[in-house]
């Protein structure tokens, strides 16, 4: 390593009687015969270098198609492309305003997705906490394994096995049903009933993983609390309300907030292969609106503005959701 | 634990037990519904007489489904793009997070790719630009639209990047002191002690794609270059019969097209059912380590 001046400047005149002289100098350490910037360069070529594939498919596919968004502006006419195709202003996002059902397409989504985050909480929960109470270990292991499966099959595969289960003429529910002496519902085919069979069908596939989650939250609560309340004359029920869940309380508070995010994602995987006509009333979401509007009735400009619409208002929520999540439960993405 | 051998706790205990077996039943018993039904014949099937158990046993179904060669062919496609997509997103996962995973006086622009990452799960450009831009590039009918676009699952790469910070100093430290560059301390280092949570994302990452079906519809014109779940998406959500052969017109006596799509069905989900016994404790592993911070 070398330390070297370089770049005198004089700031007074020199003159015999002149002293002290005042100088400014430029500190240089050089190291390997290289100084500064060359030797930062040096030290972190490998890690941009490690970055460049991904940089370049995020770069592709997210950050390409965000300036495609400038179709939501256009009547977009796939023949003259991007540049080519007539700039209509807000119109498409008027049109979309003076659409008959948007209302109720909005209205389906946040019914749908708000009763799927408040389902999906309360469930895991209560089933964590009533799966402690139970004893052995093997017991909650093979029920946690058991009751996470569904959520690795696609909603291809469920939808097909809850079509055949809940068809109204063979189905095995309305069999069930039958015994109890009820006639048979069409349940997927109805637009009372669709809704909740969407979102018990969707707490059905994924309560495994929120029991997991409030499960390991509850295991790590210190037992010496349930002792002490147990001695200050709290029952189960008591400690569970003063012990438990205030001890989960984080890892709940957390799972809630990033949730949020998902106020407007109702599940187009599920709703996309269970709905039909006759349902739209209640079964249409914004994805599945979008969807045949862009890709089956090839109207992009008017779908794309949707889409644009719902891009930024779940940007916002998510972003809502992140900062709560850091300011409520300290977590951090990254 | 205090001991309470009240007859309340007891009733207790004996009704939560029953009700957790009844709910993990639950779990369980659609796929035993489908499986029951594939395997029996067609006549009671449409009867309805088939609940948890085959009714007048027989094969037929799963005949119809192996000598079925569009379906044998998206399984092959499907089988494809998992090893691709897989192989694909754990390479660049692990050089993704790497640097992203140093600290910013170590690495002067890491703040900055960072949030050019995470910016991409807050905003989307949307479905309809998307779709254009991998038309655009060519892709359309080939494996890489169903690869590319989800090569980067940037939620893995902030999982594995906060695993990397959470290796000691020391390592890196020492590894420089060795004279190793940032490959080798990549490689040598840290690939090695983060196995498990990459055979976790793994793992995630081949479910992902098998049961990735969407994609396959949106970017595939032909529907020889299905992958499996949107194959079955087809035949089984939408009804379309136009794969069924006049040939197979007398198979249909002895299977109707309720067990036909059971048998497909549970050919499908086959894979992640065999295997899920056996890797359920990474799936679980995978999950407390992606939400619970110590």
């Amino acid at each position: 390593m070398r330390v070297y001046y370089s770049d005198i400047e004089i700031l007074q005149p020199l003159s015999e009687q002149n002293f002290p002289l005042t100088a400014r100098l430029q500190l240089n350490i050089e190291v390997n015969g290289m100084n500064g910037l060359t030797r930062i360069w040096k030290r972190e070529w490998p890690l941009h270098f490690m970055l460049i594939p991904g940089l370049f498919l995020v770069l592709l596919f997210s950050y390409v198609p965000m300036a495609g968004i400038i179709m939501a502006f256009q009547k977009y006419v796939p023949n003259k492309g991007l540049f080519g195709s007539p700039f209509i202003g807000m119109k498409n996002f008027q049109l979309l305003i003076d659409y008959p059902d948007i209302g109720r397409i909005f209205f389906n989504t946040m019914f749908i997705a708000v009763m799927k985050i408040a389902a999906g909480l309360f469930v895991p929960i209560t089933i964590a906490i009533l799966l402690n109470e139970l004893r052995r270990e093997w017991i909650k292991r093979t029920f946690q394994t058991l009751v996470y499966l569904p959520h690795f099959m696609s909603w291809v595969l469920l939808s097909g096995i809850l079509v055949d289960i809940l068809s109204p003429s063979s189905g095995i529910f309305n069999q069930v049903l039958g015994w109890f002496g009820v006639k048979p519902i069409f349940f997927l085919g109805s637009n009372d009933w669709f809704p909740y069979v969407m979102v018990a069908s969707d707490v059905w596939k994924e309560f495994g993983f929120g029991t997991i989650v409030y499960l390991a939250a509850l295991t790590s609560i210190n037992p010496s609390l349930y002792e002490a309340a147990a001695m200050d004359g709290a029952g189960r029920i008591k400690q569970t309300f003063y012990v438990t869940l205030p001890g989960m309380m984080p890892i709940i508070v957390l799972m809630l907030t990033l949730n949020i995010g998902n106020v407007l994602n109702a599940g187009f995987e599920q709703i996309f292969n269970l709905y039909s006509p006759p349902v739209y009333e209640s079964a249409d979401i914004i994805d599945t609106f979008v969807y045949r509007m862009g890709v089956q009735q090839a109207q992009f400009g008017f779908a794309t503005a949707v889409g644009l619409l719902k891009s930024i208002v779940s940007f916002l929520f998510v972003s809502l959701s992140y900062v709560l999540a850091y300011r409520l439960a300290n977590y951090r993405i990254f | 634990m205090i001991t309470d051998r009240s007859l309340g706790r007891r009733v207790f205990i004996a009704g939560n037990f029953t009700f957790l077996f009844l709910i993990s039943f639950l779990c369980l018993m659609p796929i035993m519904h489908i499986l029951a039904i594939s395997f029996s014949s067609g006549a009671a099937a449409a009867a309805g007489k088939v609940s948890l158990w085959p009714v007048d046993f027989t094969t037929a179904a799963y005949d119809n489904v192996f000598g079925k060669p569009e379906y044998l062919r998206a399984f092959w496609v499907s089988i494809q793009r998992v090893l691709l997509g897989t192989a694909l997103s754990m390479a660049l996962m692990i050089v993704t997070a790497y640097p992203l995973s140093k600290d910013p006086r170590q690495f002067r622009l890491r703040t900055f790719y960072a949030w050019v990452f995470v910016f991409t799960i807050l905003f989307s450009g949307g479905l309809i630009p998307t779709y254009l831009t991998v038309k655009n590039l060519g892709m359309i009918d080939t494996l890489w639209a169903l690869v590319l676009p989800t090569a980067i699952p940037v939620f893995n790469v902030i999982l594995l990047l906060n695993f990397y910070r959470n290796l000691p100093k020391e390592l890196e430290e020492s590894s420089r002191i060795d004279g190793a560059g940032h490959f080798k301390t990549l490689w040598k280092i840290y690939v090695p002690l983060s196995l498990p949570a990459l055979a976790t994302t793994g793992l995630f990452t081949v479910v992902g794609h098998w049961n990735s079906w969407f994609d396959g519809m949106l970017y595939m014109n032909h529907t020889e270059n299905y992958p499996l779940q949107t194959f079955l998406q087809t035949v089984i959500i939408k009804m379309d019969f136009r794969f069924i052969k006049a040939e197979q017109a007398e198979l249909m006596v002895k299977l109707s097209d309720r067990t036909s799509r059971a048998a497909q069905i549970f050919v499908a989900a086959f894979p992640i059912l065999i295997v899920y016994p056996f890797l359920q404790r990474f799936f679980i592993k995978g999950i407390v380590m992606g939400s619970v911070k110590e």
